[in-house]
């Protein structure tokens, strides 16, 4: 796999190739979280997505400075709506302990829920539009803490866990398949809520400009120790040159490609360490007492069950831990890009392709995670060139002006969905345990 | 006269879009529930499959555009349906027999059945991409308006106009003729029965001589016209995009599992619960109230219950409570 990268670097160029070694290593973070949850324990969660999204969101809300104006302009109202929605929690929490299951109990608590919505919704209106109107071109929003985005990586994990939480308690209990589609459409929700709630998150007018865990760019290019590190690397080509302006000229050029490539590969160190901190952990868990019970709990859930061992608790713990990891993921998304654009996130590139790779890597072992994360990423951003280059080896002898070729080299783009489609397909028939699967080593 | 007004503005913009939308849904809504109690899996590429089905009718439309053969004030698109539907069944048949078909025969659980179908939805994106594109298309021609707002306006002398688009009168009575044949088939006909009969027990099926193959070829023959029809209706009412399609599956499903899943019957219903709570709740009534109260007690604001961005967030809200409340749905599906 690293050869391939290496490859892409050598042919393509060394910046390409890092952002698809970042993205790989994001990927497989995300891809972890969810063989932790299907490998594991066989749930199965189809709301990547939504968590992604929300350590993106624990990004912004982390890394940006806070606007004051807008605070003074509607943060008294937000505050009360947040206050409102705990009575309300506090409210139905008691009339559940309280009171005995019947009818009435459930219409009351659907009655508060529905009333509740309609107070904080006339309530917060006011707040909501006053911030909004705050210089919306710039902020518009309420901003964040203005804390280091590293920050955000464990409170992305934790808004993340939080709402598997919530949706574990919610939704555990069903069958698989109805699981996974009532994930998919809880991440949907998710995702509404943060395009549209432009007072938290900007909405569609995106957050841009982020601040970063490394340097940037145009710093660099104007530091003495980076230039001479630049000249150092390049001596052999530089000292061919002979006129002194060319070789002033190739240096800033050298030296604006190795920042950029600096930059990059600042990030790739940083998320290393994430994986390699979370490939340490989770393999300590898979041989751990508790690895084994989450796979007796997988394998034979009645089993578990009459020996003592509490199920449900535990697939709410393992939903939790795993969404957490995806949330550290989706924080670590968008520092790498530097912003939040909540319209991006679709099910198809951030549910369903990480699920290709938990898959294809092959579930239950973490190195298969990260394999898949990495194979399948790799493939999805290198379909486009590999295909246009097959299309172009097998039409050879036709003309360019051919309309069935034109049209294909046009939709080359298409073909990595095609790639996935196959390759999912292949793999569940061929080799239902994935390309590196479940090892179960009795100590 | 004011109340008058009322109605027709509630008709306009709430029962009329909303039995369309309804029907769309619901067509799509028998399509999965058909797959989820016959072949027994939640069928992922159920949108996409849609998109493709539409895709051939497009072709088509096309093809017969460029001969010069039209019906009219009807849709061209009306003429290719048939065509389309043919290739839909057979590229179903075909996905069926070469990927479907071996995890039938070793009995998979059904969660491998859905990751099946995950691959199967991103194939046949991929294809529908690749043969027409990725853009928005539309394909509708003949005439537009059955009613225009304006000449109901002069006509009854009323402030508010009713529309009516030809689309969604065709849309409806497609509907009401395919769902009444499908139901005459499945209740009266011996094959409907003995479909009915191997969902309900597939071993008690078997050992009274129904032919499986059978069963499933029918299947899948039925759900190549209800996926064709229901994506070209919707493509002829909006316009045809693949990316649209693949996120109409999200209340498609909700639909389905609302009305019971495995239920034909509830998933029709299910569709029009689906479609109204989505439009109602959405809906600003501030000109319904200005119409309908006194002066004195006019709303100030848009009376809104919901902004319309969450529209989809509705229908998937409805699905969570009924999942929770009722997982067997409204009408007694298979009980989960």
């Amino acid at each position: 796999m690293m050869v391939l990268i290496l490859l892409v670097g050598i042919f393509q160029s060394w910046n390409i190739a890092l952002s698809i070694f970042n993205l790989c290593l994001i990927s497989a973070v995300m891809t972890m979280g969810a063989n932790i949850q299907w490998g594991y324990a066989g749930l199965i969660n189809f709301g990547i997505m939504g968590y992604t999204a929300l350590g993106g969101l624990a990004a912004v809300l982390i890394s940006v400075d806070p606007v004051q104006e807008a605070w003074r302009a509607g943060g008294f109202d937000i505050l009360m709506s947040l206050w409102l929605i705990v009575v309300m929690v506090l409210v139905i929490r008691f009339i559940l302990k309280r009171f005995e299951k019947s009818k009435i109990r459930t219409y009351s608590i659907a009655a508060i829920i529905i009333s509740g919505i309609l107070l904080i919704r006339f309530s917060a209106e006011p707040g909501i539009e006053a911030i909004e109107a705050v210089d919306p071109a710039k902020t518009g929003f309420l901003g964040g803490f203005g804390l280091p985005i590293v920050f955000s990586w464990i409170v992305g994990a934790l808004f993340a866990g939080g709402l598997a939480f919530i949706v574990g308690k919610v939704a555990l209990g069903l069958r698989a398949d109805y699981l996974a589609i009532a994930t998919l459409l809880i991440s949907e929700i998710v995702i509404a809520i943060i395009k549209h709630e432009d007072w938290l998150t900007r909405g569609v007018k995106n957050v841009i400009g982020l601040k970063r865990p490394a340097p940037y760019e145009v710093d660099l290019q104007t530091t003495d120790w980076f230039i001479k590190l630049v000249e150092k690397f390049n001596s052999g080509k530089l000292s061919v040159i002979e006129n002194l302006a060319d070789r002033q000229a190739a240096l800033n050029q050298l030296v604006i490609e190795g920042s950029s490539v600096f930059v990059k590969l600042c990030y790739s160190g940083l998320f290393l360490v994430v994986v390699i901190i979370l490939l340490i952990l989770t393999q300590k868990a898979l041989y751990s007492p508790w690895g084994r019970m989450m796979r007796a709990i997988r394998d034979n859930e009645e089993a578990a069950n009459a020996m003592g061992k509490n199920v449900v608790k535990q697939h709410l713990l393992i939903f939790i831990l795993g969404s957490a990891i995806v949330g550290i993921a989706g924080a670590m998304l968008v520092t790498q890009d530097g912003l939040f654009t909540p319209g991006s996130y679709r099910p198809m590139r951030y549910t369903f392709l990480i699920w290709v790779m938990v898959i294809v890597g092959g579930s239950g072992n973490n190195f298969g995670a990260i394999l898949g994360g990495f194979v399948v990423w790799f493939l999805w951003i290198e379909a486009a060139p590999i295909s246009l280059f097959l299309i172009n080896f097998f039409t050879a002898g036709i003309p360019e002006t051919n309309a069935l070729k034109a049209h294909l080299i046009e939709s080359v783009p298409y073909f990595r969905f095609l790639l996935m489609g196959l390759g999912l397909l292949f793999i569940m028939r061929y080799r239902p345990k994935g390309i590196l699967p479940e090892k179960i080593e009795i100590k | 006269m004011d109340f008058i007004n009322a109605i027709i503005l509630l008709l306009n913009y709430i029962f009329i879009p909303g039995l369309t939308y309804g029907s769309q849904l619901a067509l799509g809504a028998i399509f999965v529930t058909l797959i989820y109690g016959i072949l027994r899996f939640a069928n992922f590429a159920t949108g996409d499959m849609m998109s493709f089905g539409t895709m051939m009718t497009i072709l088509f439309t096309w093809y017969f555009q460029s001969l010069g053969i039209s019906l009219g004030v009807l849709p061209t698109a009306l003429l290719a349906i048939p065509f389309g539907i043919f290739f839909m069944i057979l590229y179903m048949l075909t996905i069926d027999k070469f990927v479907f078909k071996y995890y039938r025969t070793q009995k998979s659980p059904p969660v491998q059945f859905a990751m099946v179908s995950i691959g199967v939805m991103f194939v046949t994106q991929a294809v529908v991409r690749i043969i027409i594109g990725p853009g928005d298309r539309r394909f509708f021609d003949g005439e537009k308006f059955i009613i225009k707002a304006r000449e109901f306006k002069e006509m009854t002398g009323l402030n508010e106009g009713l529309a009516l688009k030809s689309t969604q009168v065709i849309t409806i009575f497609v509907t009401i003729i395919l769902v009444s044949l499908l139901f005459w088939f499945l209740n009266k006909t011996k094959t409907g029965k003995s479909m009915k009969a191997y969902s309900d027990n597939e071993d008690l099926a078997l050992l009274s001589g129904i032919d499986p193959k059978k069963i499933v070829l029918v299947t899948w023959v039925i759900a190549g016209i209800l996926a064709t029809i229901g994506g070209a209706l919707y493509g002829l009412d909006k316009s045809f995009k693949p990316f649209t399609y693949f996120n109409n599956m999200l209340p498609i499903f909700a639909a389905a599992i609302v009305g019971g899943i495995g239920n034909p019957f509830g998933a029709f219903l299910g569709g029009y619960v689906i479609a109204f709570s989505e439009i109602l709740l959405t809906y600003a009534y501030k000109k319904f109230f200005i119409y309908v109260l006194p002066e004195s007690m006019e709303p100030e604001g848009l009376v809104q219950l919901l902004s319309t961005d969450y529209k989809f967030a509705v229908s998937f809200s409805i699905l969570v409570i009924v999942l929770l409340y009722r997982p067997s749905g409204i009408f007694k599906g298979k009980v989960l």
